[in-house]
């Protein structure tokens, strides 16, 4: 465990060193993927081991992103981060407490639907309170510095991750995803539980929204609650395999490119050929990558 | 345990093989000219894009092509290329094709995305690779500090503020003309662009004498504007104003000739100038008013129509669709006095004057501000009707004809 954890701080260095050596477009790339890995990692904390499929990624990755923009212009740009985060931690509160106790399907139609909810009350704030949609950030970071951002960030989803993989809580959270009734039988506070994860997990992809924020400039709900980052992250965290502590990087990075690829060589057809590979990872793969190889080797090793 | 590690291994090669997919940059030979641009083909904005500014740029690069290319200052003429990008709609995937044009394609211009968030997520890149940014599809207020901020940066649509002066202008016309009452009911769209409108005009329509009596938000979306109609039409305004987005505006158009609501003005907001429009609402269109317009007493204009239309079939809308235009215009005489270095096209594009399907053309501190504010449905045409006292203005139809 010791050796994973050097192997990954090295990694990550080299990662941060990056901007030094390469162009913008080679840094713009990292960024995405880091912001991927991050979002895909922060959703499989919570959704992995409890398999509650949640479709909040966008609600918390808006509200992040237009927390910085309103808060940019008054105050310096760390104390914005404190300050997304802790709205996030506060929304990620009010929302655990009042729907974890849903399961399955319910669960998943409330948290998709969150976004749009959260949307429409910003809209309406601004609207009639503020008087103006669209908020201009104009904060002097570089795509680097964003990076460098993220990649910490990943660093400590993925420290949580670790340790609530191995800790009692990660124990407790996969009895939960096998069977609530048998958890609670064992003495598990199953909402303490269920609740703390959805708040580190949303805090996290809040925090990516405001780190993200810099590259819209302009920033209004339609931009920043958009359902497809909620649909990526749950696609990227399933590809790799969700209940593996580097299943969603595993399934964030190749992904992600992929897209970036299709969209740069086939500008008329990517999301036709999106939709195919979505279908032929969902067949072929149906646990993960990660669950993948461990089939076929299992498969030889019988052979 | 072994097993762990093994994804470890992934990752790392993932992380090595990263930088390497980015390799690779194309090598610049002079024969011809590259130009990149990543538009929405796919996405919520899609249908924009694809009215207003990829029919534009695809006919601007077919004809300078057919006529042997971009003309150098040296008299010699090099053919475009284009090389061009999916944003799918999502404003982050147009920084990262801004990048890849800037540092991977290394093309020698890039043209704008549509839409004014595309515009803004972009710019502070075309300010640092030193592009010239010909942001046609921005509309914004705050164009004049934009235009400081990145000083290659060109705005040419004008912001909310313009459109509802220019409105309230027509309707104080008609007021004194003794067409119209004072009385005025407006609603509009909780978003971006019908905010800055509305913020404008509730200042200007009371300055003018006008009475508000009815002035409603709806949010993005909406699709039943029953109840807000009636209301409308019970109010006893002779000027009914939406400024809404495009599906809207349809909508809203298609239920008042159910109703059978005519007001003496009937005004709707973005995609009122689109030429979907009179298809979308029967053909009966006539008298309608909405944002933009163009002078349909100028052949430059009437012979633009026809060239777009031998190409892709369709007329152009008739409010950025010319802008777009233009603004290439503008480009590639800027090309022909300077060459293809891109600072001295940028200084050239900000003093020039130059000779466009618009007339001359000459921009105010990085601004085009010879706009057409208000224009209105006229024998199948979308005709500028405001500012009435430009060169060009076609007289308003007031009051508006009956639904046939």
């Amino acid at each position: 465990m010791w050796l994973q954890a050097v192997i990954a701080g090295v990694v990550l260095a080299g990662l941060a060193a990056a901007p030094f050596f390469l162009q913008a477009y080679s840094i713009g790339l990292l960024v995405g993927v880091a912001s991927a890995a991050v979002l895909a990692t922060a959703w499989a904390m919570f959704s992995g081991p409890t398999r509650y499929v949640s479709l909040a990624t966008a609600a918390f990755y808006g509200v992040g992103a237009y927390v910085a923009a309103a808060a940019a212009d008054s105050m310096a740009w760390p104390f914005v981060l404190v300050l997304a985060g802790a709205i996030g931690a506060v929304m990620a509160l009010v929302v655990g407490l009042s729907t974890l106790r849903l399961a399955g399907i319910y669960f998943v139609i409330f948290s998709f639907g969150l976004a749009e909810l959260v949307r429409q009350l910003i809209t309406w704030y601004e609207v009639n309170i503020t008087g103006t949609l669209g908020r201009y950030l104009f904060v002097d970071l570089q795509p680097r510095h964003i990076l460098w951002q993220l990649l910490a960030l990943f660093a400590v989803t993925i420290a949580l991750s670790a340790w609530v993989h191995r800790g009692r809580i990660g124990l407790a959270l996969r009895v939960i995803g096998d069977d609530e009734a048998v958890a609670a039988h064992c003495g598990i506070n199953l909402a303490r539980t269920k609740l703390l994860l959805f708040v580190a997990s949303g805090t996290i992809i809040t925090l990516t929204g405001a780190i993200m924020s810099p590259l819209w400039v302009y920033i209004e709900p339609a931009i920043v609650f958009d359902p497809t980052v909620s649909f990526m992250t749950v696609i990227m965290a399933l590809l790799g395999g969700a209940n593996r502590l580097w299943g969603p990087t595993l399934g964030a990075v190749p992904m992600f490119l992929v897209f970036e690829w299709l969209g740069a060589n086939f500008p008329n057809h990517s999301l036709i050929l999106l939709g195919l590979l979505f279908i032929a990872v969902v067949f072929l793969l149906p646990n993960g990558v990660l669950a993948g190889i461990d089939d076929l080797r299992r498969r030889r090793a019988r052979a | 345990m072994n097993n762990s590690r093994r994804p470890l291994a992934c990752f790392i090669a993932a992380a090595a093989i990263l930088p390497m997919t980015a390799g690779l940059a194309v090598s610049q030979d002079r024969s011809n000219v590259t130009i990149g641009y990543a538009v929405s083909k796919s996405g919520a904005n899609a249908t924009g894009a694809g009215i207003t500014t990829i029919p534009n740029y695809e006919l601007w690069v077919h004809e300078v092509n057919e006529a042997g290319g971009l003309t150098l200052p040296d008299g010699s003429q090099l053919p475009i290329e284009v090389v061009e990008y999916d944003d799918r709609s999502n404003a982050q995937d147009a920084v990262r094709a801004i990048e890849r044009l800037a540092t991977q394609d290394n093309v020698d211009l890039i043209l704008a995305p549509w839409g004014t968030g595309f515009n803004l997520a972009i710019a502070p890149l075309m300010d640092r690779f030193g592009y010239p940014h010909l942001a046609v599809t921005s509309v914004t207020d705050r164009a004049p500090e934009l235009a400081q901020r990145w000083e290659r940066s060109f705005w040419f649509i004008g912001g909310g503020a313009d459109y509802a002066t220019g409105l309230v202008g027509v309707l104080e016309d008609a007021r004194e003309a003794g067409q119209i009452n004072e009385k005025v009911a407006l609603i509009s769209v909780a978003d971006g662009f019908g905010i800055e409108l509305i913020n404008a005009a509730r200042p200007a329509l009371q300055e003018a004498g006008f009475d508000l009596v009815y002035d409603v938000t709806y949010p993005v979306g909406t699709s039943d504007f029953a109840a807000m109609l009636s209301e409308a039409a019970g109010s006893g305004a002779d000027s009914f104003v939406a400024f809404s987005y495009p599906p809207d505006s349809i909508a809203v158009t298609r239920l008042a000739q159910t109703q059978n609501y005519n007001p003496e003005i009937f005004y709707v907001g973005v995609g009122g100038a689109f030429p979907i429009f009179p298809g979308a609402v029967e053909g009966r269109e006539e008298g309608i008013m909405s944002i933009g317009g163009v002078d349909v007493n100028s052949d430059r204009i009437v012979d633009y129509f026809e060239r777009h239309n031998a190409f892709h079939g369709q007329d152009p809308d008739s409010w950025a669709s010319a802008l777009t235009y233009a603004s290439l215009e503008m480009l590639a005489q800027s090309i022909e006095r300077v060459g293809l270095d891109r600072d001295a096209i940028a200084a050239e594009m900000s003093s020039g004057t130059f000779d466009t399907i618009l007339g001359d053309v000459t921009m105010e501190e990085n601004q085009l501000r010879q706009l057409w504010l208000t224009g209105q449905w006229q024998d199948g045409r979308f005709v500028a009707i405001a500012p009435a006292d430009r060169d060009g203005a076609s007289e308003p139809v007031i009051p508006k004809p009956e639904w046939q």
